[in-house]
């Protein structure tokens, strides 16, 4: 109930305030107010604005003992005058509170702060972890952690770094920005590098939430319900990726049972709203050959065909070399490993990606499948030189192993 | 709120910084021309030069009360400084909209500083 009320108080502090450490002090203070409070005397009618009230009163009395402030009298006449207003507003007045929560978005991913100190900063912002649940869930010591946020608040404060909605002409590379650090976010959570897993599960439904909560907020944004679509379709696949022993196992070779069905279908609805609105983006067609693969019942029944096609057309909009990659993953579905290998030899993609797992990783499966086994199992042990989790390594290791003939 | 723009660039490279007798350098000049008209006019230019080439600097330390100068700039790097603005903007974006008006931002760089404020 105090979690959900967070964003909100926060991105409603920093609107009136444009201070984020403020803010963040004193909603921490006004949660704790009423964990207490609403422990003794119950839940009051309006959660939202009860906290708000309380989250304000505490910035006043903050603001007011902090000697060094400067535009101290305009802060505190801004706050007084808000006390008396209600939260959470409604009718039109719920826009305003929409553009509260954007403005707060934009600026903790505003591009003048590193990757890093953008994703933290969303996390302990809007979704209201603390600073050691961030700190765990990416493997860094808490001080460092900590460290971190202080150093991008104070950019923010130091460099007066605004929290606005962009305007037009910036919005587009703006929201890129924003999914950029949710998408990080996720696949942090998925990738499951190592540490904690269910803290790590975490991120993965956090940046669900926030991807969710962008998604109602720009509601006309088709590349937001696309990003939101991917992370559920993603999701959707998790239980089954890896067995009880914690081994990887591969899409193809998966409990398709396993799938949750409801976060399928709740993403194809998703990407469906999305797809009818205009430019198709990389998170749509992303999220379209996820859902390609969610669609078909066995490994043998997907249209890989569709799914070739849409890594083309992934292809002409952002040409990378991981896109490349499994877009060859494809041609060897549709076409045969023969011509994805001969396609990988031609291109520029062995020299670029020769530290990288899973081009080795690729390169393996199509010899094995063209029969070139002793290729095949050179090419498995370099991708398990390179892999990026302890799982992964041990799956391409036993891949090499068991190749057959020997 | 004061922000210095930072001007970067290649002092050595003819397609950022054409010799001064020809026609791109006259097409660069009339870029900062039109920058001061649109920024100036806009009352935002509290303070802004040009710096000649890195060649004519001098760089000065005191060590133990002894005057030691060196040849050339502080630092010998890809871009040289070559000039700056300070800016008087409300916040961060919108310094960061007038540096990519400046016309090094196209080939050079621009380095967006806040100027302290001891007040």
């Amino acid at each position: 109930m105090v979690g959900e009320q967070w964003s909100r108080v926060m991105a409603t502090l920093v609107s009136d305030l444009g201070d984020l450490t403020i803010a963040e002090d004193a909603a921490q203070d006004a949660v704790e107010v009423a964990l207490t409070t609403w422990d003794a005397s119950g839940v009051p009618d309006n959660p939202g604005a009860w906290i708000t009230t309380v989250a304000r009163r505490k910035a006043i009395d903050r603001i007011r003992r902090d000697k060094n402030r400067k535009n101290k009298s305009e802060q505190l006449g801004r706050l007084e005058s808000r006390l008396d207003a209600t939260h959470p507003p409604t009718g039109p007045d719920q826009q305003l509170m929409n553009d509260e929560q954007l403005r707060l978005i934009y600026g903790c991913c505003h591009p003048s702060l590193n990757l890093e100190a953008q994703i933290a900063l969303t996390l302990r912002a809007v979704a209201g972890l603390s600073t050691a649940e961030i700190a765990s869930a990416f493997l860094v010591p808490e001080a460092t952690l900590a460290q971190r946020l202080v150093r991008a608040k104070r950019k923010i404060r130091d460099a007066v770094v605004p929290f606005r909605i962009p305007p037009d002409a910036e919005l587009l590379n703006r929201t890129r920005a924003v999914h950029h650090v949710l998408y990080l976010l996720f696949t942090e959570g998925y990738a499951a590098s190592g540490g904690d897993q269910l803290v790590r599960s975490d991120l993965c439904d956090e940046a669900i939430r926030l991807a969710r909560q962008l998604a109602d907020l720009l509601n006309d944004d088709a590349e937001s319900y696309g990003l939101l679509a991917l992370m559920l379709l993603t999701q959707a696949r998790k239980d089954a990726r890896t067995a009880a022993d914690g081994s990887v196992v591969l899409l193809a070779d998966q409990d398709r049972s396993l799938w949750r069905q409801d976060l399928i279908e709740e993403g194809t609805a998703v990407l469906d709203r999305g797809l009818r609105r205009s430019a198709v983006g990389p998170y749509q067609l992303q999220a379209a050959i996820a859902a390609l693969h969610c669609e078909a019942p066995v490994a043998d029944e997907t249209d890989w065909p569709q799914i070739e096609l849409l890594y083309r057309r992934w292809l002409a909009i952002a040409p990378t070399t991981v896109v490349e990659l499994n877009h060859l993953v494809a041609v060897s579905m549709v076409a045969g490993p023969q011509q994805a290998l001969d396609r990988l030899d031609a291109s520029r993609l062995p020299e670029a990606l020769a530290e990288y797992g899973p081009y080795w990783a690729l390169r393996a499966d199509l010899l094995r499948r063209v029969e070139r086994y002793n290729e095949a199992r050179a090419a498995y042990l370099i991708a398990a030189e390179h892999a990026g989790s302890g799982p992964e390594r041990q799956f391409l290791q036993s891949a090499a192993a068991t190749i057959e003939p020997l | 709120m004061k922000y210095a723009c930072l001007i970067y660039s290649e002092e050595g490279n003819p397609d950022v910084n054409p010799d001064p007798s020809s026609d791109a350098w006259g097409a660069v000049i009339a870029g900062y021309m039109a920058f001061g008209e649109e920024a100036g006019g806009a009352g935002k230019i509290l303070a802004g030069e040009a710096l000649q080439d890195t060649e004519t600097a001098t760089t000065v330390q005191v060590v133990d009360g002894d005057i030691i100068t060196t040849d050339g700039p502080f630092a010998e790097t890809k871009e040289q400084l070559g000039g700056f603005y300070i800016l008087e903007c409300a916040d961060l974006d919108e310094a960061i909209s007038w540096a990519a008006k400046i016309p090094h931002a196209v080939g050079g760089r621009i380095e967006v500083r806040p100027v302290e404020d001891y007040g």
